[in-house]
């Protein structure tokens, strides 16, 4: 279990994708206009952070490696379709003051970075850690500069 | 298990599996979710309705028809009813002359020509420049450029500087021109509304009226 919470102290200290990986700058500079846009943003990718973390490493087996990215970013894009329904649904507003930028998390290099650095050589028990963890540390970030 | 060999078959199959198991599932999350995105529209809808017309108890949106505009097309009008007294229209209406192309806006009118509100529903106008239109021509403490409360049975609204009576948006006249052309084109279809609300009025009292209005109809076909 220590383990695991390094991972997770890792993401949002040492490995912070804002301060310290310098990731998914496009989105920070644009949806940190108010605490709460940076804060649901945050929140939306580590949502798809966590599943997306999860459901690779979980395939990572049978993902042959030619076809790995390919294969990434449907699962992605798979739950920031869910995500970006989700919110048009439920909390129309807000998906409004975010706009474009919610599909666009599909192109965020945090995710795909994290899906291939670590949820394609990890457990999924920590991958999910580690999603929780970036995923913490992005809105963290965000809802700073947005404040 | 050992990892998959990058064969094409492998390949092939780990890519058509993912793409069918998403597939499914997206599918039934749009099931889910088709009902309250569809509820979510209807509200914002209604919300500019209630912005930009006097205060009514109907449903503007259940009582919704087309009218023609008087240039070939036709817009969405809005009935606004106290009790049964109409108390004014909001229109839906439009312009592809924008500086970014088509702007949509929601324009209410009271039963006296007169605007009571607007709300721009949809626009691409450049940030900070055109995009300043959803609140300039509604300034109440700058009558010059406020389209609020004009007459427009008084004649069209133009920019100032094509000798018109609105002032236009600093720096954005392009978008200041197809604003207001939106806005007379909400009055074109809000005159032939209200023309028939009322002579509809009268036909109800006056059963004569509507006969020989009827036939002049038919004569003319």
């Amino acid at each position: 279990m220590n383990k695991q919470v390094k991972i997770l102290i890792n993401g949002i200290i040492r490995e912070n994708p804002i301060f310290v990986l310098l990731l998914g700058m496009c989105p920070t500079l644009a949806t940190t206009s108010s605490a709460i846009n940076g804060m649901s943003m945050g929140l939306a990718t580590m949502f798809v952070l966590i599943c997306s973390n999860a459901v690779i490493s979980l395939l990572k087996n049978v993902i042959p490696d030619m076809v790995r990215i390919p294969a990434f970013i449907v699962v992605i894009a798979t739950f920031v379709t869910i995500v970006e329904m989700m919110m048009n649904a439920y909390v129309p507003a807000l998906a409004d003051s975010l706009g474009i930028f919610i599909p666009l998390i599909v192109v965020n290099c945090i995710v795909l970075g994290r899906a291939e650095a670590f949820a394609s050589k990890n457990s999924v028990l920590s991958s999910i850690f580690d999603g929780v963890g970036i995923g913490l540390g992005f809105t963290l970030a965000l809802t700073l500069l947005g404040a | 298990m050992a990892k998959l060999q990058s064969s094409f078959r492998n390949m092939f199959l780990s890519l058509s599996l993912i793409c069918l198991t998403v597939a499914l599932l997206l599918a039934q999350v749009n099931k889910m979710t088709a009902t309250p995105i569809a509820a979510a529209k209807a509200m914002k809808l209604q919300n500019a309705i209630r912005e930009v017309v006097p205060a009514f108890d109907n449903d503007p949106v259940a009582e919704a028809y087309r009218m023609t505009d008087g240039s070939g097309d036709s817009l969405l009008v809005y009935p606004a009813k106290k009790g049964d007294e109409l108390v004014g229209f909001a229109l839906n209406s439009y312009s592809n002359n924008g500086f970014s192309g088509n702007i949509q806006i929601m324009v209410g009118f009271d039963m006296k020509h007169r605007i009571v509100n607007y709300a721009v529903l949809q626009h691409a106008e450049t940030p900070g420049l055109g995009s300043k239109m959803t609140e300039w021509f509604r300034d109440a403490t700058k009558p010059g450029q406020s389209v609020i409360g004009r007459d427009l049975s008084q004649g069209a609204l133009t920019v100032s500087k094509e000798g018109g009576n609105v002032d236009a948006i600093t720096a954005s006249t392009i978008t200041s021109r197809a604003f207001l052309e939106a806005v007379n084109r909400a009055y074109a279809a809000y005159s032939g509304s209200r023309e028939n609300a009322l002579s509809g009025a009268t036909i109800a009292t006056d059963k004569e009226q509507e006969k020989t209005k009827r036939e002049g109809g038919d004569h003319n076909e």
